[in-house]
């Protein structure tokens, strides 16, 4: 097990930092080369900011608009009917996070504190194996059972993301509960706290990295998702922010700016979010590859 | 841990498990049980039959599995799905180790480039890639006619040849940024120690790298390799967003046709039997895949 913990690694980088700073300067060529290719990414939202505020004839430049249509926005947001979207793509994915992370962790917990027993090392493989098989080998079964189970909405959403993430959130946790030593429980223990009270108040609180990390996976996925809203969500006031931008596809007008404006509201939440905590989201994702 | 068991002649202990372990555990395995687990079998038991999803059925035995052989759409799906997935693990993985060899080296703004190249993560592939259709449709054909490139000056998307170069570019576009950043993990891994004995041996930047480093971060290219490769192919949302399977259903992708044909053509016995030759695909990958990298690493 190669559970490092946050600290040596911590450690390690600010070193390196301070060995950096002392016997080398910038290579400002290799940073030029970094910026070229960080224009791949600027460029095409660069495109997508300012095609929102232009007239439909001016749309299909890289040019600045001439006149600002601010108007945009306020169109797609009616046509869309984003408040709508919005708040449900909002819903299902906060009670999503909610659920996984008040779930998925004492399964997590259960199953790495009984690794020496027979039972819990088969629910380990028993749930990691979800992990590798894709989700269109069960689309459509799942597709025709959520709908016969009255779960074709946002609860069976939420649900199925709480489930379906398992396999992936045990594989992050697991490693962490294992480095927390036992010898804190045991203490807790002979004060006669239950294994769910020793889970809520001892480890539960002691597991806050792995869980911002598995947070930060679940809202991305979450938000972001567009095929399990597709099959689950079969009633059309239901649609979460990728499903109405389809929809608003489907139904096609050549109003490019106002499209665009559309397509920069769906993204902008999780982007403001993103601006704002960049270094939290990076290093959440990161620690989840690390473990 | 692993130690204590080891010494045991059981691999297994026999002290007694506090019950509340089993109220923890045993109601998400029936979950996992009921929502994954019970679809599939549901599924591939339905791919005997011949259900369109709703009504009455017969049981046709494996006459589905024999008709796929034979039907071309279904042919065209897979060999699309794999090259299009070994194109796309290629090129993520290569742009992402070079990027984060970049991000990782002596430039300025370091964290500042690195939350760039990770904003196509925090972005639905479907909204973004919608921007790259309406892209790739309008100013990239004038660029192409301003150059006076033939094969640049119409729309990409609606040529049949070359149709499948916008949705290899849109999931590289995306995926890269996960790659970096497991990469970038990989490398602050490395104890610098290391290069600053190598650079008292006179070993040059190339043998650095792949005499030290790339073997350094073997576990993190195992994993990018089995994670890029695993979404590549079950891609979807690129297809939907760019192509719709078109032009003349060459870039339908095994899960576009599944969807499309499975859900809304009637198809879904047909459908599930293509998903269940689909896993068995898989699951041939994914052991020649482990077999591959086992000697590297286990992860």
């Amino acid at each position: 097990m190669t559970s490092t913990t946050k600290s040596p690694k911590a450690a390690k980088r600010y070193t390196k930092s301070e060995g950096f700073r002392k016997d080398h300067k910038i290579n400002w060529w290799l940073t030029a080369v970094v910026a070229v290719f960080s224009l791949t990414i600027l460029i095409p939202l660069y495109f997508t900011i300012v095609t929102a505020l232009k007239t439909p004839a001016e749309a299909g430049t890289f040019s600045l608009p001439t006149t600002w249509e601010w108007h945009n926005f306020a169109d797609a947001w009616n046509y869309i009917n984003y408040p709508k979207a919005a708040l449900n793509s909002a819903i299902i994915t906060v009670v999503a996070v909610c659920l996984t992370l008040l779930t998925n962790t004492f399964v997590a917990y259960a199953v790495a504190r009984n690794m020496d027993k027979r039972f819990f090392r088969f629910l380990y493989y028993f749930f990691l194996a979800m992990m590798f098989v894709p989700f269109t080998v069960i689309m459509l079964p799942i597709a025709h059972q959520m709908g016969s189970l009255h779960l074709d909405n946002q609860l069976g959403l939420m649900l199925l993301y709480t489930i379906l993430g398992l396999g992936t959130n045990l594989f992050i946790a697991i490693g962490f509960i294992r480095s927390i030593p036992v010898s804190l429980e045991e203490a807790a223990r002979v004060d006669g706290a239950s294994t769910w009270r020793i889970f809520w108040t001892i480890i539960f609180p002691l597991m806050g990295p792995i869980n911002s990390t598995i947070a930060i996976l679940t809202v991305l996925w979450a938000w972001n998702d567009f095929l399990l809203p597709l099959i689950t969500l079969t009633d059309q006031g239901n649609q979460t922010i990728p499903l109405a931008q389809y929809v608003f596809q489907s139904q096609f007008t050549s109003n490019y700016p106002m499209a665009f404006a559309s397509y920069l509201m769906a993204m902008a939440p999780v982007l403001i979010v993103y601006v704002f905590a960049q270094k939290w989201v990076i290093s959440g994702v990161m620690r989840g590859a690390v473990k | 841990m692993a130690k204590a068991t080891k010494k045991k002649v059981s691999r297994y202990s026999t002290r007694k498990v506090d019950p509340a372990f089993y109220w923890m555990t045993v109601p998400a395995a029936i979950l996992v049980a009921i929502f994954l687990y019970w679809p599939f079998l549901q599924g591939a038991f339905y791919s005997l039959t011949n259900s369109q999803g709703y009504g009455t059925w017969d049981f046709i035995g494996l006459k589905n599995f024999i008709a796929m052989f034979s039907d071309s759409r279904v042919g065209n799906a897979y060999i699309f799905t794999i090259v299009m997935a070994v194109v796309i693990t290629i090129g993520q993985n290569f742009l992402g180790l070079f990027l984060a060899v970049l991000l990782n080296s002596k430039i300025a703004f370091k964290n500042g480039f690195r939350a760039i190249f990770f904003v196509p993560y925090t972005l639905a592939v479907l909204v973004i890639g919608y921007v790259f259709k309406y892209i790739f449709m309008v100013p990239i054909p004038e660029i192409g006619q301003a150059l006076g490139i033939d094969w640049l000056s119409t729309s990409l998307l609606t040529n049949p040849d070359l149709a499948w170069f916008p949705i290899a570019f849109l999931s590289i576009w995306q995926g890269v940024a996960y790659s970096t950043l497991l990469y970038l993990a990989g490398l602050q891994t490395i104890d610098t120690e290391v290069y600053e004995a190598a650079d008292i041996d006179g070993v040059n930047a190339w043998q650095k790298f792949w005499q030290i480093t790339f073997p350094l971060i073997g576990p993190f290219f195992t994993i990018n390799m089995v994670l890029s490769l695993k979404n590549a192919l079950s891609m979807f949302d690129q297809v939907i967003a760019l192509t719709g399977g078109g032009p003349d259903s060459k870039t339908e992708t095994v899960s576009y046709l599944i969807f499309q044909n499975g859900l809304g053509n009637g198809e879904y016995a047909y459908q599930m039997a293509n998903a269940v030759t689909f896993f068995i695909v898989l699951a041939i990958l994914a052991f020649i895949q482990l077999k591959f990298f086992s000697g590297k690493e286990q992860i």
